[in-house]
């Protein structure tokens, strides 16, 4: 039987120890920030929707002159690192909660960050190409 | 036990009974729609980002994405994703309550819950029905 790491303790009491020990202190980190990232979202995405619904059928129509302006590009991009990184604190919790296979949570996790940071930065560089035109 | 099994296999300890013995509840299912819906908000995001990049790929390849849209596959994705959008959106409002420490009794709790569940219906009727008009 190999021992875990905080099972060799030497000369340590076991209350030495277990002070050395801890929690992680990561798991408020995340649930901060996806609240953080939840409260942002609100104002962000009923000023999205209602552009969307203003626009109607017209999206091709909306784009050009809309997303001249740097108020809409700018907090569309804002809207999009939010959205975005909320989705993968989101996505992360639902593997960690559904996959045992260490391994195999692992590879979904980086999948996931990867994929999402991807479809991130396409969709700013798209918005930052169509700010300087159609 | 052999020492080899013992390494290879965890040991199977015996679970105790946790979802199956509890009758559906209003709560339960509206936390797991929760989540469904915010997977389903994930294929939206693909979605997004494909409409940003078909645009600044050029108009001709932003008019073929357009006409994906308005297939009836397309457009049945959009009213699901437009529905998760908006079911996810107000039950998130309910969870930011939750995280105050209000609204915990579980008669508010089941309350909130079917007006989250009644607004996201009327929200997505209402919005296609305008958008269409």
């Amino acid at each position: 039987m190999t021992k875990m790491k905080w099972e060799k303790g030497g000369l340590k009491t076991p209350i030495a120890r277990a002070r050395g020990l801890g929690s992680a202190k990561e798991g408020v980190k995340h649930w901060m920030a996806q609240r953080f990232t939840a409260i942002l979202n609100i104002p962000l995405t009923i000023w999205f929707v209602y552009q969307i619904f203003n626009a109607g059928f017209d999206v091709h129509g909306m784009i050009p002159v809309w997303m001249n302006s740097p108020v809409n590009s700018g907090l569309l991009i804002l809207f999009t690192i939010s959205i975005f990184y909320h989705a993968m604190l989101g996505v992360q919790v639902v593997i960690e909660d559904y996959v045992h296979n260490e391994f195999l949570k692992i590879v979904l996790i980086v999948l996931q960050k990867g994929g999402l940071m991807l479809g991130a930065t396409i969709s700013i560089f798209s918005i930052l190409h169509l700010a300087h035109g159609f | 036990m052999s020492k080899k099994q013992a390494k290879t296999t965890p040991q199977e300890r015996p679970l105790s009974p946790h979802l199956q013995v509890y009758k559906p509840q209003m709560t339960s299912m509206l936390s797991i729609l929760h989540r469904m819906t915010g997977m389903l908000l994930v294929l939206g995001l693909v979605i997004y980002t494909a409409w940003l990049a078909c645009a600044a790929l050029g108009l001709y390849v932003y008019m073929d994405f357009l006409g994906l849209l308005e297939t009836k596959l397309g457009m049945i994705a959009m009213v699901g994703i437009s529905f998760a959008g908006f079911y996810h959106f107000f039950n998130g409002c309910r969870h930011l309550v939750w995280d105050t420490g209000k609204l915990f009794e579980i008669g508010c709790a089941t309350k909130a819950g079917y007006t989250v569940l009644v607004l996201a219906i009327i929200t997505t009727g209402g919005f296609w029905y305008l958008l269409m008009n």
